[in-house]
């Protein structure tokens, strides 16, 4: 673990850069991490941000399946926000842990 | 000093991440199917690019008429057990209706852990890019026609067609 600043503000991050504490994020960290990856950021892509945040909330386990399932976003829909990495990147950029899920 | 280590930390850091993964499938059991299938989503998840090729009786994970239907072997089957981690007899799995039974049971508990039904699963897979292929001589053995597969099967091609499309120093070949 270490502290990184993102967007000027001061962050726990994992060795993977995934944010350790949710609640230190906002959109402008958002919106750095995601330029990091290459990613510019739309209305859309904080429609998903926003849904597994409130699912990892929840403590419920994240799959692209049920991402893709949510209505927020279907499946080639989530692969088109988040090229080559529709889970660890979306993940990354919304401030919640690392996914664990398989599928 | 200083710089020096940071670039030795780049150095390590510095990994040659796969490029490419060619899955071949060519077992029909349920577990061989769902491992190619795993193994495949998750390769394009991660960016991988993806070619799976099914063979023999591995076409019946990607034939409409069986893929949602696959069954697990409940004879000769060392590492099947019964529910409460008991062994599995022989004899028991040999019943009529056994094996039916015990295959639904498992794809209601790998549903529970949001794996999805092959059909679905396969249409995950090429969302996210990936490529599905049919082997062109088990297809004329068996008497299958495209018209037979899921809609994702990209092509019927040979083997030789296959190995083209794993090209690549950072590609590797999983069989299952």
């Amino acid at each position: 673990m270490e502290v990184k600043t993102i967007a000027g503000a001061q962050v726990n991050v994992s060795d993977d850069g995934y944010l350790e504490d949710m609640s230190q994020w906002n959109e402008d960290i958002a919106k750095e991490i995601a330029n990091e990856i290459g990613i510019e950021l739309t209305d859309q892509h904080f429609d998903v941000l926003n849904y597994l945040r409130e699912k990892t909330e929840a403590g419920e386990a994240l799959t692209i399946r049920k991402v893709g399932k949510s209505g927020v976003v279907d499946i080639k829909g989530l692969y088109k926000l988040f090229p080559k990495g529709p889970l660890k990147f979306s993940s990354k950029i919304a401030g919640i842990p690392k996914p664990t899920s398989c599928v | 000093m200083e710089t020096k280590e940071i670039e030795k930390k780049k150095e390590i850091k510095e990994k040659k991440p796969l490029e490419k993964v060619c899955i071949i499938c060519a077992k029909g059991s349920l577990e061989d199917v769902y491992a190619t299938l795993v193994m495949a989503n998750g390769a394009v998840m991660e960016g991988i690019e993806t070619n799976v090729f099914f063979t023999f009786f591995g076409l019946d994970g990607i034939t409409k008429k069986s893929m949602n239907h696959l069954h697990t072997a409940t004879t000769g089957n060392p590492a099947m057990r019964m529910p409460g981690g008991l062994p599995f007899p022989t004899m028991l799995g040999g019943l009529p209706g056994v094996e039916t039974a015990v295959s639904s049971m498992m794809r209601k508990q790998m549903e529970a852990l949001d794996m999805p039904p092959v059909d679905e699963f396969l249409e995950m897979i090429t969302a996210g890019g990936g490529e599905i292929y049919a082997c062109k001589l088990a297809i004329d053995m068996f008497k299958l026609e495209k018209e037979d597969l899921s809609d994702e099967v990209s092509d019927i091609i040979t083997i030789g067609e296959f190995y083209e499309m794993c090209d690549g120093d950072r590609t590797q070949i999983i069989f299952t």
